[in-house]
């Protein structure tokens, strides 16, 4: 197991050194600087400026001193656009909301989604099952930006049940983690209930089923577990998708998280402030596609380390 | 297609036999919600295609009658040749939701286009070469598929210019990586079969190989997830235009418009956000439909 992980880790830590050095490269070949505006700076204010934020050192050497202030300190740098707060400021300011209002969708996305995709199987060609299989087929066509506002116009401007927009207390949660988990809900129950009724057909229930062990039992531990097999891979990209619907429930219900910061500065040319987001974002995908590899390996023991 | 099936049939046997690809078509025709796809792409093209000619208004023309009280006279209606109503600034919704749908066709297509001929080539290559050059080509994908790729998208974009070839060429880039997977897998099957064997055999370079033999035998699967791929592209186009990071006014996308449309759900007016929502819907469904109707049809697998 332990070789495993160090296996896995070999991996990880140069796929992110790879995403911290393209992201810089590409921000370097890119046309203009960050300080290009509209009006022209003199030429003595932005050589000021490039040697106050390293821009005028050798590209070399403003990756190393980036990569090892990120590695070493967990530091990001300053904001190019706001000149008195750094990135590391503006991460910590939005993060812990992205975080809360994330893991509660996740959480709801894979326990509806599993409870609905396994009760669909067992009751397979009955009203429960249509209804499963209907709201995986809409669900399809309903991401994350349009679930927002159809939300927001019925249960905040035709019903008034809910706020549409802020982060004062739990009842304004209610709405972001409807609008983020919905499309995911949806999928896992899809996968799940194909993947439990093919796990039903197998001889180890079947051979549960003739030693007269009750129905739930034989659900629950005989089926439920091989049948999280297909669930467990959709996780990985389902993360990276979920990291990313944030960015809408962000922008349109003002909850302030991570994702505002992300689009405010991509609207300002705010580079600094772009590539601490990606970077953190793409530090924890990687983390959490290990941790779905470890327990996919923990729940299949066909998989050697 | 229509050249492939005119080999295998000049190859079979002279009796009358089924070539596989008529066999898959009578498969797609018989298919309902194929078939109900293929009607709705149908009229959603049209639409794009045909819908200006009942325009009585251009899309950038403002109406003076309505604007300032577009809650109250911006509704839809015959009357005033509003039948989608006018946004905001009082412009024509109908011209508006005909070139959204145009441009987000296009997105879709194009994009579509670009990430199945980089995928395929890279996949092909990856497949066929082999050995140590497919280890380090798949670890590659590996590495970017574990990216959050929306983020460096918009870096792209931002860094670049957020001008529409861009949009066009980003959206492609960052999904030829399922595309080359499935392919590879599906090159790694046939590499080993006879035909290809006698090809290299009689000292057929390895690019004219995998361009006159492996790629034509995998244009089912490729049609297939090309398919699948559009309404992805359209999805991942409208999200980067909802937050004002896509195609930049005057032109504008179904995305473009459903931010709009929620922006300015407060006012009351509802039908900014129905119209362009509805054909966005539409032409997802379409796609996903005729997508999954070609899998069933053309897919070895399912078979």
């Amino acid at each position: 197991m332990i070789s495993f992980v160090i296996k896995r880790l070999a991996v990880a830590i140069p796929t992110l050194l790879l995403l911290i050095i393209l992201s810089f490269v590409l921000m370097h070949a890119a046309p203009g600087g960050p300080f290009t505006q509209e009006r022209e700076i003199p030429p003595e204010v932005l050589a000021n400026l490039n040697a106050k934020y390293g821009l005028d050192e050798p590209l070399w050497r403003q990756i190393t001193t980036y990569v090892t202030s990120i590695v070493t300190e967990f530091d990001f740098g300053p904001s190019f656009v706001y000149k008195d707060r750094t990135v590391n400021e503006i991460i910590a300011q939005g993060f812990p909301i992205t975080l809360t209002y994330g893991i509660l969708s996740f959480l709801v996305a894979v326990t509806v989604g599993v409870t609905l995709g396994v009760v669909a199987a067992i009751r397979q060609n009955t009203w429960i099952d249509y209804f499963a299989v209907g709201i995986a087929i809409g669900a399809q066509v309903l991401p994350n930006f349009v679930m927002a506002p159809i939300l927001v116009l019925v249960f905040t401007l035709w019903l008034g049940w809910l706020p549409g927009g802020g982060w004062q207390g739990p009842e304004y949660w209610i709405l972001p983690v409807i609008a983020l988990s919905t499309s995911f809900m949806a999928s896992i129950a899809r996968i799940t209930r194909s993947s439990m009724l093919e796990v039903l057909t197998m001889n180890h229930i079947r051979t549960a089923r003739a030693k007269g062990l009750p129905e739930r039992r034989i659900i629950l531990r005989h089926a439920l577990k091989p049948a999280m097999l297909p669930v467990i891979s959709y996780l990985g990209p389902a993360f990276v998708a979920m990291i990313t619907g944030s960015v809408v429930v962000d922008v349109y219900f003002s909850t302030g998280g991570i994702g505002k910061a992300f689009v405010d500065a991509a609207l300002n040319r705010d580079y600094a402030v772009m590539m601490g987001v990606t970077i953190l974002l793409g530090a924890l995908t990687i983390l959490f596609n290990l941790i779905v590899d470890l327990a996919y390996a923990w729940i299949d023991p066909k998989i050697r380390y | 297609m229509s050249l492939i099936s005119d080999d295998t049939a000049a190859a079979a046997v002279p009796q009358k036999g089924r070539s596989p690809w008529a066999d898959a078509r009578r498969r797609f025709f018989r298919n309902k919600a194929a078939m109900l796809g293929l009607a709705i792409l149908v009229f959603v093209t049209a639409f794009a295609l045909f819908g200006n000619v009942l325009a009585q208004w251009s899309n950038e023309e403002l109406d003076f009658m309505v604007m300032g009280q577009v809650a109250e006279l911006g509704g839809p209606t015959l009357s005033n040749g509003h039948y989608f109503g006018t946004d905001d600034l009082g412009r024509d919704l109908y011209a508006r939701t005909v070139q959204g749908t145009q441009i987000s066709l296009a997105v879709g297509i194009i994009g579509a286009l670009i990430a199945v001929i980089v995928g395929t080539t890279y996949g092909a290559t990856a497949g066929y070469v082999g050995g140590r050059v497919d280890t380090l080509m798949m670890r590659f994908v590996d590495i970017f598929m574990a990216v959050p790729y929306m983020f460096i998208l918009i870096l792209l974009l931002v860094m670049y210019g957020r001008s529409i070839g861009m949009l066009f060429v980003g959206v492609g880039m960052i999904s030829w990586m399922d595309m080359s997977r499935i392919v590879r897998g599906q090159t790694l099957s046939l590499k080993g079969r006879e035909f290809v064997e006698a090809a290299r055999a009689t000292g057929v370079p390895a690019p004219v190989i995998i361009a006159r033999h492996i790629i034509p035998n995998l244009l089912g699967v490729i049609a297939v997830y090309a398919t699948l791929l559009v309404p992805l592209m359209i999805l991942t186009e409208s999200f980067i235009s909802f937050l004002g990071l896509g195609v930049q006014e005057p032109l504008t996308s179904l995305g473009a418009l459903i931010s709009e449309g929620a922006d300015t759900l407060n006012y009351g007016t509802t039908w900014q956000l129905a119209f362009p929502l509805l054909f966005f819907i539409l032409t997802l469904f379409g796609f996903f439909f005729v997508g999954d109707g070609l899998r069933d049809a053309l897919d070895p697998k399912d078979r």
